[in-house]
């Protein structure tokens, strides 16, 4: 296989507080291919946004990419001059985030934001645009696209401005979409149709997609793969159906149990003593280690390290059995 | 349906902002106001039986946290009744009683953040006579202990607690004015994955223990299924499904229950990938509702009674007291 | 407040060291003013103890009573220093009194107004906004001439004319709070009305408050100044700062400098420093204005 679109190594990424060091993002690896679709799993406070941000470049002060490698197709993002970042911003790696007013200028048309959006990359003339922007309004499922371009944001609906956003990230067919749990403030059945349309969207277009968010089934639901993050750490990664079927990692496992979906009704469930430290005051060793009904005094000594590869492993000194 | 513990009788509950002034010279010049009452809950009745838990969901906008914060006596219904074992809840726009508590969404939102924890969980029942000034702070440790909190945190203020510690000061509050009925309105929503589990696993405890009569609001269809015996799930304001747990998933009836359930995507515990399909359409607007069943515009079975007459609940299976709101169903 | 918070306010208090050092001489003031009876060479009140011909007499100058007069005397034969000392007190004594009655009527009044709803607060706060587009002086100068002279007086016109700036200020704060969810909880419980407005409502509504109380408590020393000045304050036997400078204004031209000037520094440095320590509690209690 030749090399991924972007492989990501040992990246950290620090925030210098009032209360100290904090470190957000701790010596994270993985790697995405040409139109994979990877789910980044976590609750809030495990760096999985962070995570997001620093491929961009995003990152602002008091916060700062520590250390680590970003290859993007065969270019080091880490380090990068602005000017190469901003090339690559919103054009080969776009962004959409949880709350599309993040987004959406509400002062503006539809049109207008997705004219700047345009020419922020490229010169063309504006009947290229208007097609361009029909074509992908509609591959969002906005229905009567050339009707509803000059609306603003306020007169569509929570799901449909979500659609938007999208939208305005495929304008230039950009190869990675970062998404930021884009569906978490939408009703469940409009989750749906974005989820659905997303999938077909990744085959049909070949973009491949990092989907960041807390909920395992939605993830479950789209991702190729998952990698599972923990007080900054991917502690498992592997693809959807292992990692669902046979966890390694206690905490994916916990994570697996606190949802009802497998449990008969009523019933008492496996929950995960305690709460996520504060990456101010993490523990010595494994960060889970406090939760973990397998933890031994080398787990709250020293932190485990990575077994596998960028595509699949854990880090736990005592994984789960896996049955074959 | 006698023997209902909780009645909500033929609810109702319009809120109608007041239209500004510019807006009748407007009118006389032939421009038509905007619509400004929101039918939030239209002709809503249901039954709790003594130690029940009732379900009750649907998606943003459906009217289901108006419902409970009606029959909380937070808001009083436009027309329509609300009682608990024959008491009403609200007199005028008072709320009359203790026995109907509740626990909020957002526990970050739902504690004083000026008022320590053991002050917030005592005011009530010392100001209702539940105990007396002496045996307040012995009353104050014994609930924090019920719900899994170390007695001697009293004195702390909110912002000291994580999530899933302050919902359990919440669920305290709510507990230790000794209620009959407790409203849930989705107590798990805003907290992380792996706190969710432990807050459930506590309420099925407590209900246990305490033989309350819930009703548990939420979109989170898994979670519903887990704790409640009845589910009723509403559309636009309406009631449009209602029936035992387990009816309502193997075999749901309304299309629209069908499309949500499908909707969500599950686990399976053998790792194949998770199974969801889409509904089409958006959620029509609960200030201008469309005529006929709200749900006609998303439905594959809508034919042209959906468009002009609302279809009324009819009882599908008497067994189970299985109802719903479909011009499809025979 | 938690312990903890208050802690952490002082630490990024001190970082700014000009607020420092306002609140060192806001409490050093405050320290002067109450000390006064012991500290000050002379009773400017006691008429017995006056000699006239000491009267207007420059700084450092030795009277006939024996002790030196360092800031001078005034028409009165005064020593301005005891007497700005007694008139720092009486400046304090009616600015924080009145600030106090404005805060506690105008507070109740705003977020009672926001409690309640209806009818009443759309009338109660249409007043609050006719009292506010008036200036205040204009108000305290109308009611200190309809209740005649006095301290008590002199208070009430102050706080009549300042309330309304609570007022406006608790009920922007408790109409963002009445809508929260722990209001609606103390309601649900069922709680009675005013236990949920004066130990819920209220104690959230009050940083902003705080902000507006330090720069109304210097704005009532600035009025009452004024009052005083233009003869509507207080008696001129027991003369606050506002008199003092009024008493020495007539002798400004024949050379007679320290007679206003003196007060007048000691007016300016108090409400200077008064409202340097508000700008920094107001910008710590500001979300919006942090770094």
């Amino acid at each position: 296989m030749s090399e991924p679109l972007l492989s990501v190594y040992g990246l950290k990424t620090n925030f210098d507080t009032r209360h100290g060091l904090l470190r957000a993002v701790d010596d994270v690896s993985f790697s995405l291919d040409r139109g994979e679709i990877l789910g980044l799993v976590g609750e809030s406070g495990s760096g999985k946004s962070v995570t997001g941000f620093s491929l961009l470049g995003l990152i602002e002060a008091p916060g700062r990419i520590a250390g680590g490698s970003i290859r993007f197709d065969g270019q080091e993002l880490v380090g990068a001059s602005i000017d190469i970042l901003r090339s690559i911003r919103g054009r080969r790696i776009a962004m959409i985030f949880q709350d599309p007013a993040m987004t959406l200028n509400p002062v503006l048309t539809i049109r207008q934001q997705m004219k700047l959006a345009y020419d922020a990359h490229q010169s063309g003339n504006t009947g290229d645009f208007t097609a361009r922007a029909l074509e992908v309004l509609s591959k969002v499922g906005i229905p009567d696209p050339a009707a509803r371009i000059d609306a603003y944001p306020h007169q569509f609906s929570g799901g449909m401005r979500q659609r938007v956003a999208i939208a305005i990230a495929l304008m230039h067919r950009p190869d990675i979409i970062i998404a930021d749990e884009p569906t978490t403030a939408l009703d469940v059945s409009i989750q749906a149709q974005i989820l659905a349309e997303m999938r077909g969207l990744a085959q049909e277009t070949g973009t491949a997609l990092i989907w960041i968010s807390h909920d395992l089934a939605t993830i479950a639901a789209l991702a190729n793969r998952i990698a599972v993050m923990y007080a900054g750490r991917i502690v498992e990664q592997g693809t959807t159906a292992a990692l669902i079927r046979a966890p390694r990692h206690p905490y994916t496992q916990g994570l697996l149990n606190s949802r009802p979906d497998r449990f008969p009704p009523k019933a008492k469930l496996p929950q995960i003593r305690g709460a996520m430290p504060s990456l101010s005051n993490l523990p010595q060793g494994c960060a889970f280690a406090p939760r973990c009904q397998f933890a031994t005094d080398l787990c709250r000594s020293a932190i485990p390290p990575w077994s596998g590869t960028l595509h699949d492993g854990f880090a736990c000194y005592h994984p789960l059995e896996r049955t074959p | 349906m006698t023997d209902d513990f909780v009645r909500i009788d033929k609810v109702t509950r319009r809120f109608t902002q007041p239209t500004p002034w510019t807006e009748h010279v407007m009118a006389r010049f032939g421009v038509e106001p905007p619509a400004r009452t929101v039918h939030a809950v239209t002709n809503v009745s249901l039954g709790i039986k003594r130690g029940e838990a009732l379900g009750l969901v649907g998606e943003s906008g459906c009217g289901k946290s108006t419902l409970g914060r009606i029959l909380c006596g937070i808001i009083p219904p436009t027309e329509g009744h609300v009682s608990i074992g024959g008491e009403a809840v609200t007199q005028g726009a008072k709320k009359a009683t203790r026995r109907v508590q509740m626990v909020f969404q957002n526990p970050f939102a739902s504690l004083n953040p000026r008022m320590p924890i053991g002050a917030a969980i005592g005011e009530g029942p010392l100001a209702h006579g539940l105990v007396s000034r002496a045996e307040l702070a012995p009353y104050i440790r014994s609930w924090l202990e019920r719900v899994g909190l170390p007695a001697d945190v009293a004195e702390r203020y909110p912002h000291q607690f994580s999530g899933g510690q302050r919902q359990r000061v919440a669920i305290a509050r709510a507990l230790a004015m000794q209620p009959d009925v407790l409203v849930c309105d989705e107590p798990v929503a805003s907290l992380d994955v792996s706190i969710q589990a432990q807050i459930l696993n506590l309420f099925l405890t407590l209900r246990e223990e305490l033989d309350l009569t819930l009703l548990f609001i939420s979109h989170d269809l898994g979670v519903v299924r887990h704790i409640c015996d009845r589910v009723a799930v509403m559309y636009l304001g309406r009631i449009v499904e209602e029936a035992e747990t387990a009816s309502l998933y193997d075999s749901p009836a309304h299309p629209y229950t069908r499309a949500l359930l499908d909707s969500i995507p599950r686990l399976e515990a053998d790792g194949s990938e998770a199974q969801f399909k889409a509904i089409a359409g958006e959620l029509p607007s609960p200030l201008r509702p469309p005529p006929g069943c709200a749900f006609h515009e998303r439905c594959p079975l809508a034919f042209d009674l959906c468009h002009s007459e609302v279809p009324l609940l009819k009882t599908i299976d008497r067994s189970d007291q299985h109802r719903a709101a479909c011009h499809a169903l025979r | 407040m938690a312990t903890g918070q208050l802690r952490r306010f002082w630490d990024e208090f001190a970082e700014n060291k000009v607020a420092v050092a306002a609140l060192f001489v806001v409490l050093a003031l405050v320290a002067l003013a109450l000390l006064a009876p012991l500290i000050a060479p002379q009773n400017p009140y006691d008429l017995s103890s006056l000699v006239l011909s000491d009267s207007r007499r420059p700084p450092g100058f030795v009277g006939s009573k024996g002790f030196t007069h360092w800031l001078g005397t005034d028409a009165q034969g005064r020593d301005l220093l005891s007497a700005i000392l007694y008139g720092l007190k009486i400046s304090l004594q009616i600015g924080l009194s009145a600030g106090a009655i404005a805060f506690s009527v105008g507070a109740s009044l705003g977020a009672g107004a926001a409690f309640i709803g209806g009818r009443f607060e759309a009338i109660a706060m249409r007043i609050v906004d006719l009292q506010l587009s008036f200036p205040a002086i204009l108000l305290a100068l109308v009611i200190s001439a309809l209740t005649g002279q006095g301290k008590l007086q002199l208070i009430v016109a102050l706080a009549a004319a300042q309330y309304a700036y609570f007022a406006r200020t608790a009920h922007g704060a408790a109409v963002a709070e009445r809508s929260k969810e722990y209001v609606e909880a103390a309601r649900s419980t069922p709680l009675s009305s005013l236990r949920v407005l004066f130990r819920h409502i209220l104690p959230n509504c009050l940083p902003p408050l705080i902000v507006v109380a330090t720069v109304q408590v210097a704005n009532a020393i600035a009025l009452e100044a004024t009052l005083s000045f233009l003869g509507l304050g207080l008696p001129p036997t027991e003369p606050s700062l506002g008199a003092l400078i009024a008493n020495g204004f007539q002798y400004m031209l024949s050379g007679r400098y320290w007679i206003s000037i003196f007060p007048g520094i000691a007016l300016i440095v108090l409400i200077i420093a008064v409202n340097i320590v508000g700008d920094q509690i107001r910008d710590q209690i500001n979300p919006g204005l942090r770094r």
